[in-house]
């Protein structure tokens, strides 16, 4: 229980995905900019995370494993992480309407994301068990959802400040992440 | 001669005027996270380049056979492929920069660089353009990781290629070997890089750009940031 609880809180602050691991940088910084939309994103990223472990891991385990085709994992990963999307899209659609309203426009989105496809990796790689899994992908999700809602309420301030000409934009963006990403590194030696 | 120039365009213009990562914005996670040592900068370029070169050939020759409706899963087998089999070369040939490199190897699939390449590109146009196009874009991709990663590598741990570089290497400022320098590095590049092409900076980032995004067909998002 310890572990798990421990798995779970560095996946969200020391090794967060975004801030300390560089994985769904795209999102982060294009979702980043009100606070409806970095969360949404957020959780929808948390929900797929978890599916995904949660399909992707007896599949490593129980099918390519046993027939030495351990090596196919990527491909097989991001075609189940395509397919859970559209499944997700789909239901969602027809079963949950409003969450739909709410979430449906990011869930496209975030096939391409590679937080979702770095996390099933990170669970094979790092032989977590198929709980232990879960609990990473779900610190995971909450870390990136974390980053996210912290960095919307900065690029809010971000709007009224007078920055250079050059930096305006993109640059300014990148080194108030930096920034960000600093104070996350005080989490740092939390679990060691 | 009339047949060449519009070909090395295609090969120029990745390296300059769209320059995947400082112009266009894109596969920025492997830019910021691998970069901490100009040796993996390099190598990680030259990986992207190799499974760009191979998904664009093949998306090319295969473009009128693959349907338009199951174009992007089929696009996945291929770049995916092409991913797990430059994992084996570097395992096999050279196994130090498979460890450094690490999971962002695999990672390489969701490289929107690629993805982008293959649905403006390739899927439009001829093999050898094709392959010309993919050759550009990884150099100037490969270009812009090695800047990348001179940068941080000096700054940070006082040492370039193996050569320890005298002052700096004594008090090295951390800072830039860390996450949080990633993002202050290529902030200061892009906007340097801005201010030498006078140009307006991009204010938004939408994912790199739509105009390159697989699935701005189906994203909602401009009408989202409209609202």
């Amino acid at each position: 229980m310890k572990t798990l609880i421990v798995i779970l809180l560095s996946a969200m602050l020391t090794d967060n995905f975004v801030l300390a691991k560089f994985m769904g940088i795209c999102p982060f910084l294009g979702v980043s900019k009100k606070l409806d939309s970095a969360s949404g994103m957020g959780i929808a990223v948390t929900f797929v995370m978890i599916c995904a472990t949660i399909v992707t891991y007896p599949i490593h385990h129980f099918i390519l494993v046993p027939n030495n085709l351990a090596y196919l994992d990527t491909l097989v990963f991001i075609l189940v992480i395509a397919l859970f999307v559209q499944l997700v899209e789909t239901a969602m659609k027809k079963l949950l309407p409003p969450l739909y309203k709410s979430l449906g426009v990011y869930l496209p989105l975030i096939t391409t994301n590679c937080a979702v496809l770095g996390v099933t990796v990170l669970n094979i790689d790092n032989g977590f068990t198929f709980v232990q899994s879960i609990g990473n992908s779900l610190g995971a999700g909450l870390g990136f959802l974390l980053a996210l809602v912290i960095f919307s309420g900065v690029r809010k301030k971000m709007e009224y400040a007078d920055i250079p000409e050059t930096f305006k934009g993109v640059p300014a963006t990148l080194i108030a992440a930096s920034i960000v990403s600093l104070s996350f590194m005080g989490f740092s030696g939390l679990f060691s | 001669m009339a047949n060449k120039t519009p070909l090395f365009k295609e090969l120029t213009k990745g390296i300059i005027k769209e320059n995947p990562t400082l112009i266009t914005l894109l596969g920025m996670c492997p830019t910021l996270a691998v970069t901490t040592q100009a040796a993996n900068g390099i190598g990680m370029g030259l990986a992207t380049t190799f499974v760009l070169l191979g998904s664009n050939i093949v998306i090319s020759a295969l473009r009128k056979v693959i349907p338009d409706k199951v174009r992007i899963p089929a696009f996945i087998v291929i770049i995916a492929s092409f991913v797990t089999l430059i994992g084996f070369l570097l395992e096999g040939f050279l196994p130090e920069l498979y460890d450094s490199l690490g999971i962002y190897l695999s990672l390489i699939t969701v490289n929107c660089i690629i993805f982008g390449r293959a649905e403006m590109f390739a899927s439009k146009n001829g093999i050898v353009s094709s392959a010309f196009d993919a050759i550009g874009m990884g150099i100037g991709f490969t270009i812009a990781l090695f800047l990348m990663g001179s940068i941080r590598e000096i700054l940070g741990a006082g040492q370039w290629m193996g050569m320890n570089i005298p002052v700096i290497h004594d008090n090295p400022m951390l800072l830039f070997i860390m996450p949080a320098g990633g993002f202050f590095t290529l902030g200061v590049i892009i906007a340097v890089v801005n201010k030498i092409a006078n140009r307006k900076p991009p204010l938004e980032i939408e994912c790199g750009s739509c105009d390159n995004c697989p699935m701005s067909g189906k994203c909602e998002k401009k009408e989202v940031a409209a609202e």
